[in-house]
């Protein structure tokens, strides 16, 4: 008789390679039978920013704030939802349109812990983690903007 | 103490890092963005907007009023706009 696995393994990893989200599952999942739920969030780049095409984009990071800043938030889905496993993998370098940027999966017993979780994640990714975006049009090139929207998706976490 | 910049604060400074020694009369981000910004046209015109500068000390994000005593790495960076 073995208790139910209550663990949950945290993987994170900022990298230039892309990445396989069915791979990524498997890993997340393997020899695991307490898992109901996968929920998997993948950034792609984009060809349109507003009226703009977008022939590339490159993304640039603080390396060692980029990771802490993300486990931080691990940490702080962990504490909020009931977890059992979180993969966020980031990609930086030069990005052509429909090519992954961002991952993130987040495993529970139940759904609404999984969807909640990946939001969360990912609206903290985009707000808080050094992370900055360079778009590339036939204009020429230039530093995306942070969004208000983006922050406000964020504020809606903040616990009173 | 070391001092790194990200995104186009890096572009606009024209370097990526430096080790600089503030004087003792400088001691928050907000004094170390005016100081800096005295250094040359180059830091002026990346800190033209200090509202819109981020700051992270030691790998957290601080607010301008933080004090920078002790800080071994300071960075300075544009609103993030990953994921």
């Amino acid at each position: 008789m073995t208790s139910p696995v209550t663990t949950c393994p945290v993987t994170i990893r900022i990298q230039d390679d892309d990445f396989d989200i069915a791979r990524e599952i498997a890993v997340l999942t393997k020899s695991r039978t307490d898992i109901g739920a996968v929920v998997s969030f993948s950034g792609i780049c984009r060809a349109d920013e507003d009226s703009s095409k977008i022939s590339a984009l490159t993304l640039e990071h603080y390396p060692g704030m980029a990771e802490d800043e993300i486990k931080r938030h691990v940490d702080e889905a962990v504490s909020r939802w009931p977890l059992n496993g979180v993969t966020i993998i980031h990609r930086v370098g030069r990005f052509m349109p429909g090519q992954n940027i961002v991952l993130v999966l987040t495993a529970s017993q139940h759904r609404k812990a999984a969807f909640e979780a990946a939001e969360f994640l990912m609206d903290y990714l985009k707000t808080s983690a050094p992370f900055w975006k360079k778009e590339e049009s036939a204009t020429g090139t230039g530093w995306v903007e942070a969004q208000a929207r983006d922050d406000e998706a964020a504020a809606r976490w903040t616990r009173s | 103490m070391k001092l790194k910049y990200f995104a186009w604060v890096r572009e606009r400074i024209g370097m990526a890092e430096e080790t600089i020694e503030p004087p003792a009369t400088v001691r928050t981000v907000e004094e170390l963005i005016a100081w800096l910004s005295g250094r040359g046209e180059a830091y002026a015109y990346a800190f033209e907007k200090p509202k819109v500068i981020r700051a992270a000390i030691d790998h957290a994000h601080v607010r301008p009023d933080a004090a920078i005593a002790g800080a071994r790495e300071i960075a300075f960076f544009p609103p993030m706009t990953g994921g």
